[in-house]
């Protein structure tokens, strides 16, 4: 080992030993000092309630389907949704000016209203012309609530993700003879789509999420069904199982997402 | 000169109120090689780009055997398949191997998807071991080289070469100015902006030196190295051939 490693492995140790002490520190003080806390006996009992918990879990789970279900047809139609905005609002030729203008305004309402709103509006709204089954499903219309609202942030960034990529990168395509469309189609949307994936990640756990919003308008999916427990139990824990159940897939997700992302990168390096 | 490739007739060009070409005369015949010499900023990438029209010009003509490809309007996709240029940047797609990024033009605009051609022009290039590589697994003469065989591969009339070994490490410049001698050898018409002034020397049929957007002297490389007549094309080769 020469003198610049023996350095370099003496503070990675030193490094080691500060990270696990202050660790146990701040975990000891957790364990130590909420449980003084005078609410904590009460707290305890509400949230969590081990019996309630294992109970509860299952049907939970099943609810949890609904929306993994409602999550899996919308990110498709959102991605379709996303790219056409953005390529609307990129649009060159000034007879789709119209096409411009109309993803613009579409950007600025939908991600100017909050999400909740739009499926309240939309999910009641629509049905309320009196459509015949099945077109007054709530799932229908709250999908379309999400799929208007994420799309509307998808397509900004994805055209973050399209004026990213360089002017010699179009030069050099256009030069070939390639058509504007071959050009967008083969060489800029490749890389700028790339670029945007780890930004798209984040919108697709934060979409994961909202569709627990779409109980607001009928579906019994987990957020609805953990809040018939809490009335049935009078108590908290079926949220807390909510919540394990969520991070349970929306982190592996992302993690997954980066592990991807990675190793494209280095396959082309 | 009757029967031209290529001729310029008072091209003028301006990025808003900086006039970089002033008035562009030039007539290139079928199978001629030449050089564009002069400081940066002189206009020579600026008249590349006005030949294959991917900076429109505001005035005067170009004509392609003997055809105005300079009209505003025009569909210039057909055009800029007859004129291959090569940037000093490469401008590799960075997502695709070298043999895609070959492909890509051939495939989509001729409608080719046998890839013999190509495999043929990287062989011929010595870079078959690299066809499957992506840009960034390439060294830069590499990559410059690959850039070479994209544009060769929609079987260009004329080829114009923008400063290609500008960027390059000096010990990668050899092998690319290789390429450009075996294409010279195989009397492709060719445009060169270069600063290698040794190498526009030996091979190229006529040297243009520009200054302030216009073509100040030209003539044959023997003439313009050893007996500049203007005064500011003598400056010029005093400071680079020191």
């Amino acid at each position: 080992m020469n003198r610049r490693q023996a350095y370099e492995a003496a503070e990675r140790r030193r490094s080691l030993i500060v990270a696990v002490l202050s660790t146990a520190v701040v975990a000891a003080g957790l364990i130590l000092l909420v449980p003084l806390a005078p609410g904590w006996p009460a707290v305890r009992a509400s949230f969590f309630d081990g019996g309630i918990f294992v109970d509860t879990f299952p049907t939970l789970l099943r609810a949890f389907a609904i929306d993994v279900m409602i999550f899996a047809w919308s990110v498709p139609l959102i991605c379709a949704t996303g790219l056409a905005i953005a390529l609307a609002r990129g649009a060159r030729s000034p007879a789709l000016f119209p096409l411009r203008i109309a993803g613009a305004v579409y950007v600025d309402v939908f991600r100017g209203v909050p999400v909740v709103l739009t499926i309240y509006l939309i999910g009641f709204g629509v049905p309320g012309l009196g459509l015949p089954r099945p077109w007054n499903s709530p799932y229908i219309w709250g999908t379309v609530a999400l799929v208007l609202t994420y799309s509307a942030y998808i397509a900004e960034v994805l055209r973050s993700g399209i004026e990213s990529v360089h002017e010699s990168q179009r030069n050099a395509a256009i030069c070939l003879g390639l058509s504007e469309r071959d050009t967008m189609r083969y060489v800029i949307l490749p890389q700028a789509i790339r670029r945007v994936v780890p930004a798209n990640m984040n919108m697709l756990v934060a979409l994961q999420k909202d569709v627990a919003l779409l109980s607001f308008i009928g579906p019994v999916e987990i957020l609805r069904q953990a809040g018939i427990y809490k009335s049935l139990l009078a108590n908290f824990t079926p949220y807390v199982v909510a919540a394990v159940i969520f991070l349970a897939v929306t982190v592996p997700a992302t993690r997954y997402a980066d592990h991807l992302l990675n190793r494209d990168r280095n396959a082309r390096r | 000169m009757p029967g031209a490739k290529l001729v310029l007739r008072d091209v003028r060009k301006s990025f808003g109120a900086q006039e970089v070409l002033r008035g562009i005369d030039m007539q290139i015949a079928a199978g001629e090689m030449v050089c564009l010499i002069g400081a940066s900023g002189s206009g020579k990438s600026t008249l590349l780009r006005c030949i294959n029209q991917l900076e429109p010009i505001d005035d005067g003509t170009v004509l392609l055997d003997g055809e105005d490809i300079s009209e505003p309007g025009r569909d210039l996709a057909a055009i800029r398949q007859r004129i291959g240029i090569v940037f000093q940047s490469y401008n590799l797609f960075p997502h695709m191997t070298a043999l895609e990024n070959v492909m890509l033009a051939p495939r989509r605009v001729l409608g080719q998807t046998d890839t013999a051609a190509a495999e043929r022009l990287f062989q011929q290039f010595g870079l078959d071991a690299h066809m499957s590589k992506y840009p960034d697994q390439l060294s830069g003469g590499q990559q410059q080289r690959v850039a070479i065989v994209r544009a060769l591969a929609m079987q260009p009339e004329i080829m114009l070469f923008d400063e290609i070994t500008a960027a390059l490490d000096p010990e990668l410049v050899g092998e690319v100015l290789e390429v450009l001698r075996r294409l010279r050898s195989g009397g492709m018409t060719m445009v060169l902006a270069t600063h290698e002034m040794g190498f526009a020397r030996e091979l190229s049929d006529r040297i243009c030196f520009m200054d302030g957007g216009v073509i100040v002297e030209e003539g044959a490389p023997k003439q313009i190295f050893t007996a500049p007549q203007v005064p500011r094309t003598q400056a010029f080769l005093r400071s680079v051939l020191r």
